[in-house]
């Protein structure tokens, strides 16, 4: 627990020692508002709720999470310190929980850093506090969800553009699995149950209902699994790259 | 605590390592023990690098066993990693981190705590002579305080077993001569391994040489025993004679 802690606080303190973190926040808090405002149309919707703002988060998750992960673990690859800190005596499942925790800190901080949205919608009506608090977990999880397949993939290579690009891939898939766009390719040939377990994998239709304020245990448990699974197949995929 | 010495520091026993196609260490065998200061000697691409970092869990052996302080390195990586500290090839770390943030976070990991951390690190920060860097973020300093600031992480936990890859590349003379006489300082209650090109060195510091070469093993003796390989006493021809040698055979 000691040494999770250890390299969460290290690679914070990368973020906020380089100008990563404060561009990644900038040009979030600016997309967020373009499209709540203008895409969104949140004053035209004439309504006390942030649909028009919870409603873009998956497509700016689906860029802006692989974006934070993919240098969590190239980034060791190519400059060496891998070796530095596999030589520690910590666990692989300590180091890429540790990293994984704290790129989701960093998710969480620029998700909160979004709070004028909020008190701007409660300056202006008598929104449901409830819904907006159940969008905002909701939201946590699903970047919690990205953030887990994008470090999986930054531990497969050494390259960061590689790591973004498969991770926006995967990221999409699970995304969308849901939607005819992914269920058409296993409709006709796979049976029935592999159709519905793909289409129950889909992110969307587990952050939606989060989003429209109903935390159900089911997909509380969906985003626990996705998560664990892919911090899982990271620990494999360093493990493997040891014995070559 | 010293160990007995009924168990070596550190036995390497038929060490096999395959990247691919490519055999990289072929059935090495040796063993240290406490007060020796073992040099790796042999041409780039030897195994050398390859050897170390299969002794300090970064790589699984294809084949052979590694025991540490008679802990297997794959079946309990992590009482061997205590007991070893190690500078990597070309001294990787984090550099954007200030020098001190970064000695602290490896003596957090080492479990060191509270005021003994600091105490350590700072006690460290003046024997590798950091003083002068410690707040400057690590990418700004030069390839010898750099290769320094290695050197400092790997002794915080005044390891039992210390493995340098190439401690003294990149420093000055005088550098090196520092980091020479840390190592002969540190050298009477620990085992060392340094890996290295320069032959002097090993002269300097080394109670032992062993020579890879197209990652096989092929001296394992004294400074003096490697120098009679030679006709003029000469530890460069011996280190000729042992690589190419081989090679033509």
């Amino acid at each position: 627990m000691n040494n999770i802690i250890a390299i969460l606080k290290r690679e914070l303190y990368g973020y906020f020692a380089t100008p990563v973190a404060y561009v990644f926040i900038v040009i979030f808090l600016f997309l967020s508002g373009l499209f709540t405002f203008y895409m969104g149309g949140f004053y035209e919707r004439n309504q006390a709720d942030l649909m028009a703002f919870f409603s873009f988060h998956p497509i700016l998750y689906l860029f802006l999470i692989p974006a934070i992960s993919m240098r969590l673990w190239s980034e060791e690859r190519k400059s060496g310190t891998i070796e530095l800190i596999l030589t520690l005596p910590v666990t692989t499942m300590d180091a890429v929980i540790g990293k994984f925790l704290a790129a989701w800190v960093f998710a969480g901080v620029a998700l909160a850093l979004t709070f004028p949205i909020w008190i701007t919608v409660n300056y202006l009506g008598d929104p449901d506090n409830t819904v907006i608090l159940a969008s905002y977990i909701g939201s946590f999880l699903m970047a919690g969800g990205f953030l887990a397949i994008g470090s999986c993939i930054s531990a497969l290579t050494k390259s960061q553009v590689i790591a973004f690009v498969i991770s926006v891939v995967i990221c999409f898939l699970f995304y969308v699995s849901g939607t005819p766009i992914v269920l058409n390719f296993f409709t006709g040939w796979a049976p029935q149950a592999v159709v519905n377990a793909v289409s129950a994998m889909s992110v969307l239709s587990h952050a939606d209902s989060i989003q429209k304020g109903i935390i159900d245990i089911r997909d509380i448990i969906y985003f626990a699994v996705l998560i664990a699974f892919w911090l899982y197949a990271n620990v494999i995929t360093i493990e493997a790259k040891k014995a070559g | 605590m010293v160990t007995d010495n009924l168990q070596p520091a550190i036995e390497v026993k038929n060490l096999d390592r395959y990247f691919g196609p490519i055999h990289a260490v072929r059935d090495i065998s040796f063993s240290i023990n406490q007060g020796e200061v073992l040099g790796f000697l042999g041409p780039n691409g030897a195994g050398k690098s390859t050897t170390m970092k299969m002794i300090t869990g970064f790589l699984e052996p294809s084949g052979g066993t590694v025991n540490v302080n008679g802990y297997n390195v794959v079946e309990e990586p992590i009482k061997v990693k205590k007991a070893i500290g190690y500078l990597p090839e070309g001294a990787p770390s984090y550099g954007e981190m200030r020098v001190r943030d970064f000695l602290l976070f490896v003596a957090e990991i080492r479990g060191l705590t509270g005021s003994n951390k600091s105490q350590r690190v700072d006690e460290v920060i003046k024997e590798i002579n950091l003083d002068g860097v410690v707040n400057q973020s690590i990418e700004t300093l030069s390839k010898g305080y750099k290769r320094r600031v290695g050197v400092a992480q790997s002794i915080l936990h005044d390891p039992e077993i210390l493995i340098m890859d190439e401690p003294t590349d990149g420093l000055d003379p005088n550098q090196k001569h520092e980091v020479r006489n840390l190592i002969q300082d540190m050298s009477k209650n620990k085992a060392i391994i340094i890996s290295t090109h320069i032959l002097e060195e090993v002269d300097a510091v080394c109670t032992r040489a062993i020579i890879i070469a197209k990652g096989k093993l092929l001296f394992d003796g004294t400074p003096q025993e490697l120098r009679s390989k030679s006709s003029n006493n000469d530890i460069d021809d011996a280190f000729r004679n042992i690589t190419t040698g081989n090679e033509g055979a």
